[in-house]
């Protein structure tokens, strides 16, 4: 009798108790399955690549690379490219790219550098180049989106148009900047930090909100993820595609000032090929190509390693040609390796 | 070609299993074939003869069983495996390269070369004398496909099968794209072949050409052979019927006590059309109602309900939820008057697979918990939570990616979808398909709790005695047309597969 109510109590209670059991254990196996293979894990392995090249550095280039101000180059260097980076994680994530951002940098410095625009002063200047930037990513959304031209050639036909009405507007002329308004403000340090490099900062932790924390990254990771799930869901689709090139317009409008703030001088072929640059440090960051994970602490890391490593070749006085052979193999070998994560994984 | 003896089978399948994550697509499947026949394959959706033939064309590997060929045990590892072995596949799915030529198509993957060096001209003529065969000298070999219409994509892909030398070839619904004429030129080439000692798979839906071209039958239900090499002469269609439908898994429906008489109608479709697709659908349906359309696959069922749902845009009718007129082509407007759909192709349609469940269950309501467009992705998590607990989702816990659940349990969270929506309209596409058969009781019994919240649910489905069992009302559609309306309790399985198959039942 006694035994048969044991086994009558046992069932009622075992379930719960297993079950919280098995919950608990499935928790604990994604922390830890999580922390290698997940995001967490690859910014881990960016992070070593980082170091390893700052060992380097340091070996071979001693007191020059392993100091203050060489660090400040470092990151005023990769300042420009990091805030178009961030952008571009944002569309990169979508399954899209945008190759016209580097041509809308030299459009909008030129356009707010002009006599005309100059003469209202530094604020319509940077509303101007902020303005630019928008409205060419807003072009290239609605293309896209509304138009339902692939990416790759909308954003490239952006990149050739908008390079030549850049020197039309200038006139292949370098536009001085004789604001000194805004060279007070956006020129040089704050906090012994580069002005620009703060920008960056600004950037980067808005970027990281908005993808992370926002309806509007979620939208982003779900359009890129699966569109048709994502319209089914009631997701406008459309929309959201013609922001996210508005979005990465705006942070070409926003280097453009950097770049007036670096060279204090407008010219058409600012920001040339940078684009090719950003889209590397993105996909090096680990923002999968084909859409749906992306990563901005990834993508600031990849922006801090190719920055790191170009001033590493430079201290060790490496010729140019040879640093584009060594990014370009980086490149290969960082997507090759995402690849077999990402397989890993599905 | 091969002078086999003709009482000795050329090719057999014995015991063949093929289990997918989730489900068992074939479960014990025999096929015999003797050289120079035409072999039936019938069977409904579902009962596992794609999943055959992909095996047979080497495309899916079997869990278990062997397949024998000249009575030896062979291997079809892949697709240049199946072919190197004499078994040559012609797709429902017209796999044909519009941007090339209908000689290229032809020797796609065995071009005719001497090092590298593409034959052109050698290809141009054996595939001139191949479509001649085939009765269709007319179409070009230097034709690109894309002019082509789909009878003569057809014909190119017959004409591939034929460029193999095969000794087998299997055809699946080789007739749905073509008009009686065709069909006759088809006939007189299958009999050519099978004069000449090759064996023919012949799949179709249509019992009459079955009964004027094939030898002998095969019957395919839930993934096993049922009947085997019955003589076509000799079997009455009525027992063929009977062997298609007969139920192994007798499947549990929930009883209900029928819709109160007052119910508000809450959907109403009137008239909506959908040119060349489906033309004047108009059905109603009440709070706490279940209607379900049944019919083949290509019959229009699945795009009644996307067009209900504005994935796309009618080009006549109305859509009318609490007597709120919806946008037609706007998806947004019908999530907003509270119609969910759960598509047919949940993976590829429904979900995000690499995302956590809770994002997946909140895609359509996270900005509904957002402040000031910042995620509240706690709030997100517990609902997700309390509704995945009340619909019994397992494993529990709505943080793992939703790749890893169950089909049964993917489908549930597409239904907590729309239960933390809180739907007025629920259009289900296939709502088991995937799901293994244990877990589907659950979900009847989830749809029907659905409706008796005050739901109004739509229900499609290609196994008609889930329609019969799960609806109150049934709609049967055949070729775009909704050809009767009725209480699903007088209706059964027969004569809505009469209907379906309108004309074919002899």
């Amino acid at each position: 009798m006694s035994e048969h109510n044991v086994s009558a109590s046992v069932p009622t209670k075992k379930p719960d108790a297993d079950e919280s059991a098995r919950v608990e254990k499935a928790a604990s196996e994604r922390r830890k399955g999580g922390f290698l293979s997940g995001a967490a894990g690859r910014n881990v392995g960016l992070v070593v690549a980082l170091l390893l090249l700052c060992v380097v550095g340091f070996v071979t280039g001693g007191e020059r690379f392993a100091s203050v101000s060489n660090l400040m180059t470092i990151l005023s260097l990769g300042s420009i490219l990091g805030v178009l980076a961030i952008g571009m994680t944002f569309v990169i994530t979508t399954g899209g790219i945008d190759l016209s951002v580097g041509s809308v940098v030299g459009l909008a410095s030129v356009w707010a550098t002009t006599l005309a625009t100059q003469s209202y002063g530094w604020v319509v200047m940077v509303i101007c180049a902020l303005a630019v930037g928008v409205g060419a990513g807003l072009i290239n959304g609605l293309i896209i989106a509304y138009g339902r031209v692939v990416a790759f050639i909308a954003t490239l036909a952006m990149l050739v148009a908008a390079r030549g009405l850049a020197e039309l507007i200038a006139q292949k002329r370098t536009q001085i900047v004789d604001v000194p308004a805004f060279n007070d403000i956006f020129r040089g340090n704050l906090l012994g930090v580069p002005k620009i490099v703060w920008i960056f900062a600004i950037v980067a932790v808005l970027g990281w909100f908005l993808f992370n924390r926002t309806t509007f990254g979620r939208r982003t990771v779900a359009v890129g993820g699966n569109p048709e799930a994502a319209r089914l869901a009631g997701i406008k689709v459309k929309r959201h595609l013609m922001y996210v090139y508005a979005l990465s317009g705006l942070t070409a409008g926003i280097a453009a000032v950097m770049f007036l703030a670096r060279t204090s001088a407008g010219s058409s072929t600012n920001g040339l090929l940078i684009e090719l640059d950003a889209i590397a440090a993105v996909v090096v960051g680990g923002t999968l190509l084909v859409g749906g994970r992306g990563t901005i602490v990834g993508t600031v890391l990849g922006v801090l390693i190719f920055t790191t490593l170009t001033n590493v070749f430079i201290i060790n006085n490496v010729d140019s040609s040879v640093q584009q052979i060594a990014k370009g193999a980086i490149i290969v070998g960082a997507v090759l390796l995402q690849q077999r994560l990402s397989r890993r994984t599905t | 070609m091969v002078s086999a003896d003709p009482t000795q089978p050329l090719l057999q399948m014995q015991g063949i299993v093929k289990v997918f994550p989730g489900a068992r697509a074939l479960d014990g499947v025999d096929l015999e074939v003797l050289p120079g026949e035409v072999h039936c394959l019938l069977g409904q959706n579902g009962a596992g003869k794609s999943t055959l033939i992909k095996v047979l064309a080497g495309a899916h590997q079997p869990t278990e069983g062997q397949i024998l060929l000249d009575g030896e045990p062979i291997s079809i590892s892949d697709p240049v495996a199946a072919l190197r072995h004499g078994v040559a596949t012609m797709y429902q799915e017209l796999d044909v390269v519009d941007g090339l030529t209908v000689a290229e198509n032809v020797y796609l993957g065995h071009e005719l070369a001497t090092l590298g060096f593409s034959q052109r001209r050698e290809a141009v003529r054996q595939t001139r004398a191949i479509l001649q065969r085939l009765g269709h000298s007319e179409i070009s070999p230097n034709m690109e496909v894309e002019h082509l219409s789909a009878a003569g994509k057809q014909i190119v892909s017959m004409a591939r099968a034929l460029s193999h030398d095969a000794r087998v070839i299997i055809m699946d619904e080789p007739s749905a794209v073509l008009d009686s004429e065709e069909v006759g030129n088809l006939f007189r080439v299958v009999k050519e072949l099978t004069k000449a000692g090759v064996a023919v798979v012949y799949i179709s839906h249509r019992l009459e050409e079955i009964r004027e071209i094939g030898d002998r039958i095969t019957v395919l239900k839930d993934g096993r052979t049922v009947a085997q090499n019955l003589a076509v002469s000799e079997t009455p269609t009525q027992k063929l019927i009977t062997l298609m439908t007969g139920r192994s898994v007798e499947y549990v429906f929930p009883v209900t006590d029928g819709v109160r008489a007052d119910a508000p109608v809450v959907l109403d479709v009137a008239g909506l059309s959908l040119r060349g697709v489906f033309e004047d659908v108009s059905f109603q349906v009440r709070a706490g109602e279940i209607v379900g359309l049944a019919g083949l696959v290509g019959a229009g069922r699945s795009e009644i309900i996307e067009t209900v749902y504005g994935a796309r845009r009618a080009t006549a009718g109305a859509v009318t939820v609490d007597s709120r007129k919806l946008r037609a082509g706007s998806v947004a407007s019908a999530v907003d008057a509270g119609i969910g759909l759960a598509p047919e192709e949940r993976k590829s349609q429904g979900l995000l697979l690499d995302e956590p469940v809770y994002r997946n269950v909140t895609l359509s309501t996270f900005a509904r918990f957002a402040r000031f467009g910042f995620l509240d992705e706690a709030a997100e998590r517990k609902a997700a939570t309390e509704q995945s607990e009340s619909l019994e989702l397992r494993p529990a816990g709505v943080d793992r990616a939703i790749r890893t659940l169950s089909g049964g349990n993917q489908q549930k969270a597409m239904l907590a979808r729309w239960l933390v929506h809180g739907c007025r309209v629920l259009l289900l596409d296939e709502p088991t398909r995937g799901v293994d058969v244990g877990a589907r009781a659950e979900i009847y019994a989830l749809i029907r709790r659905l409706a008796d919240e005050g739901a109004a649910v739509v229900v499609v489905s290609s196994e008609i005695p889930e329609v019969l069992g799960l609806a109150d009302r049934v709609l049967v559609v055949s070729e775009g047309r909704v050809v009767h309306e009725g209480p699903s309790s007088s209706i059964d399985e027969h004569q809505v597969l009469d209907m379906v198959m309108e004309g074919s039942v002899a």
